[in-house]
């Protein structure tokens, strides 16, 4: 199993209602799957669009990326920097 | 200098941070926050984290392409009001051209890269989160 924190920002994180949480995977295990578990635990982020932007330890990852203990998955809404 | 800051972006920190005697052009992007209909101010918010570390990455490419230029930015973030500027680019260097590319190339990669959010306040006390825009 791996434990990995998962934040969530912007309209996501009302979506969620929080901003951050924790959730303990079957290893080997994707972005993909974190979010697949998140949509179960947290309802509201169903309304999220099937591919949302993704992070991995502070870098924008795809969906396939594995993850590991401890990593940081960030769920992204559609960047408006600037 | 911090990339990030909750209070009004100084200007001229900002050149001090570029300017040297070999570099005769100086190009500033200031970024402010529009009366779009009724809005009164934007809310930013960051992942503040991932955000220092892709500005950082940013400006080593832009140091990458004009070596001899020196670039810095700051992003403001929580509550602007219209009129104030949420981003300042300053980019120097020993003449016009590498100034203005290094400041275009540094805001393009800020719109595509940097995880910050808007939230719309308007003047009848709604809120709304900014759908992505290309205008340039």
């Amino acid at each position: 199993m791996a434990k990995v924190s998962v934040l969530f920002f912007a309209r996501y994180a009302e979506l969620a209602g929080c901003s951050s949480s924790a959730v303990n995977l079957p290893t080997p295990a994707t972005v993909s799957d974190v979010i697949a578990r998140i949509r179960e635990v947290f309802p509201g982020t169903q309304a999220m669009p099937p591919r949302p932007l993704a992070a991995l330890n502070r870098r924008q990852v795809k969906h396939e990326a594995i993850v590991s203990e401890g990593d940081e998955v960030a769920l992204l809404p559609p960047l408006s920097g600037g | 200098m911090m990339h990030l800051t909750h209070h009004r972006i100084d200007v001229a920190d900002l050149l001090a941070a570029v300017q040297a005697p070999e570099r005769g052009g100086t190009c500033i992007f200031l970024g402010t926050v529009r009366n779009d209909a009724d809005v009164t101010g934007i809310e930013y918010s960051a992942y503040e984290a991932m955000t220092f570390e892709e500005i950082e990455r940013i400006l080593s490419e832009a140091h990458e392409r004009w070596p001899e230029s020196q670039v810095m930015l700051q992003h403001r973030l929580g509550l602007i009001p219209v009129g104030e500027a949420s981003i300042a680019i300053a980019a120097a260097a020993p003449h016009r051209d590498a100034a203005f590319a290094a400041c275009r190339y540094v805001i393009e990669e800020v719109k595509q890269r940097l995880p910050i959010w808007k939230k719309e306040l308007h003047g009848d006390g709604s809120a709304k989160w900014v759908a992505v825009h290309d205008h340039r």
